[in-house]
């Protein structure tokens, strides 16, 4: 490789600590990013710092550690709008993770927006948690759920997702890059097309937003969701964002404390957001541990990250292409960090096994996106991901670990 | 290499997944289940034709991984002329050899001690008694698609 590197790779991969551990005597090759990705200390610290000096319940205490944790809880929420170019902080929703997000959105605007002969288009390539919350709300609504067509090399077909849309579509959600390809989608495009249609267009952005800079305004989506734990956060923190005068007017999706104004066994008035969807106590460290990870983030610069990556994955692409029998699955032309492969006569999750010997992490498997390996053919995949800290020499231990594979079930 | 790898990949179950025997739908079955696993994908029809409370023969399709599709593979063999009992205390047998919860009685399970490794890959014992929970639902002729969840 001839281009200078983005950042100092040595430097970086020792704010995470999980790097230098070691798996049957090889430090670890951890290629599953897109699953989850790991912690830097700063990170870590982060979260340990809010159990330490400031944790209590928030918005309610009159204490001093209440009021820090409170302090600590809201700080990292407008710290999240900036990272997303969100209008404000009230339009943060902190959740559990894109999962949560998505089921909140198909819950609550499904509830507001959808009857009887209405329709939300998804696309071919969603995962599971863009699909299923969908179905459940067609269900109790009458609705129906479509999927746009995708191509051949893994890219949404566009004349298809047009040719789908129409007076009847009240919502359209789109993954924004796909877990199991990697292909980022066209959603600059897609917001114009679902705007001329007046429909609510919500976007999955969990694998985006450790590789893509953010500005949902400018992305032109009503919804936004996001999980911490792939942007090197915590896991169980995430963000749904939504347009402030929406988020007032679809109904709650969860009851209880913090979510209401007042009530009464006559009835009940809701909070404002985005305490509204904020039921329960919730994460209190997990925001904090989130606002960390924009902050190393931003620290590093996403497109210097973004330019990384790509280095890595083109290094990977063509490491694997000398691999004899190797299929890349998804060839888009926009990808994000992903490459998901299958190999002649050699079953992916026996991939999995010989390269995790090897001390090389990949998933495997249907990536939570069954329609997708349907329509390519496939049971399952492998899939090799990469994030700010990996390496070419890691690229090359999963080319080795291929190698030893074919080995071993090639006669 | 490494030696664990062999061990969990043995000869006999690399050459039952490359070469499967009693692969293929069997006219003449009166049982059949299907099995899946959803974790991974794999998934297996298994027939059998039972006659006077004994299993004559077994046989299966499907699309698996090295392990699930050797296992299937034995199986089909291990089965064939077993009282439906004996077949279903094999299950068992199987089962507590893959999981590590059982100590394998290497005398009734023959062959089918190549699959000892598994327990030391726990993500992979799914794979190794996929055919075998479709055994126990034909069996038993529950009629439902057995899931290892």
């Amino acid at each position: 490789m001839i281009s200078a590197p983005a950042y100092d790779l040595e430097k970086v991969r020792a704010d995470f600590p999980i790097l230098s551990e070691e798996v049957r005597g090889q430090r670890i090759a951890y290629l599953d990013n897109a699953a989850s990705s790991q912690k830097p200390r700063a990170v870590l610290d982060a979260v340990d710092h809010v159990y330490e000096t400031g944790y209590a319940n928030i918005h309610r205490g009159v204490h001093v550690l209440s009021e820090r944790a409170t302090e600590h809880y809201e700080r990292s929420r407008r710290r999240m709008a900036k990272f997303i170019g969100a209008q404000s902080a009230d339009e943060v929703i902190f959740v559990r993770g894109t999962t949560e997000g998505l089921n909140l959105v198909a819950s609550s605007l499904g509830r507001y927006a959808l009857h009887e002969g209405d329709e939300v288009l998804l696309t071919g390539m969603e995962h599971h948690s863009n699909i299923v919350p969908w179905q459940m709300v067609a269900d109790l609504t009458g609705a129906k759920v479509l999927a746009a067509p995708v191509t051949d090399r893994g890219e949404l077909d566009m004349d298809g997702f047009a040719a789908l849309l129409s007076d009847r579509t009240r919502i359209v959600s789109v993954v924004h890059v796909s877990n199991a390809l990697g292909t980022v989608n066209p959603v600059d495009e897609i917001a114009r097309l679902a705007k001329e249609r007046g429909a609510y267009l919500v976007l999955d952005g969990a694998q985006a937003a450790p590789h893509l800079k953010l500005d949902v305004q400018a992305l032109g989506c009503d919804f936004y969701c996001l999980s911490g734990h792939k942007m090197y956060g915590p896991s169980g923190i995430g963000v749904l964002w939504g347009k402030k005068r929406l988020l007032e007017a679809i109904p709650p999706y969860q009851g209880g404390g913090e979510m209401i104004r007042t009530v009464s066994f006559e009835g009940t008035t809701y909070a404002e957001p985005p305490a509204k969807f904020e039921a329960g106590t919730p994460n209190i460290a997990g925001p904090v541990g989130l606002a960390a990870a924009a902050d190393y983030l931003d620290g590093l610069g996403i497109p210097e990250v973004a330019e990384h990556e790509a280095r890595v994955r083109e290094y990977a692409e063509s490491r694997l292409a000398e691999v004899p029998g190797l299929r890349v699955v998804g060839t888009a032309r926009e990808k994000a960090a992903v490459v998901s492969f299958v190999v002649d006569g050699v079953h992916p999750h026996d991939l999995g096994t010989v390269l995790d010997q090897e001390g090389v992490a990949v998933r495997t498997g249907h990536h939570c996106t069954q329609p997708l390996m349907e329509r390519f053919g496939v049971p399952a995949t492998a899939r090799a991901s990469f994030g700010l800290y990996n390496t070419e020499a890691e690229v090359d231990r999963l080319a080795a670990g291929l190698r030893t594979a074919l080995e071993l079930f090639r006669p | 290499m490494n030696d664990a790898l062999r061990d969990l990949y043995r000869e006999v179950i690399l050459d039952h997944s490359r070469r499967p025997r009693n692969y293929g739908a069997m006219d003449a079955a009166n049982r059949q289940s299907d099995g899946f696993n959803p974790l991974c994908g794999d998934r297996l029809r298994l027939f059998l034709l039972v006659e006077d409370g004994a299993v004559r023969q077994a046989s299966f399709v499907g699309d698996g991984c090295a392990i699930s599709t050797a296992s299937a593979s034995l199986l089909t063999e291990a089965a064939r002329g077993l009282p439906e009992e004996e077949a279903l205390q094999l299950v068992e047998n199987f089962r507590g050899m893959v999981s590590g919860e059982g100590e394998p009685d290497g005398a009734s399970l023959g062959k089918l001690t190549v699959f000892a490794g598994v327990r030391d890959y726990p993500t992979r014992v799914k794979c190794a008694t996929l055919a075998w929970h479709t055994l126990r639902a034909a069996i038993e002729q529950s009629g439902e698609t057995v899931k290892t969840e």
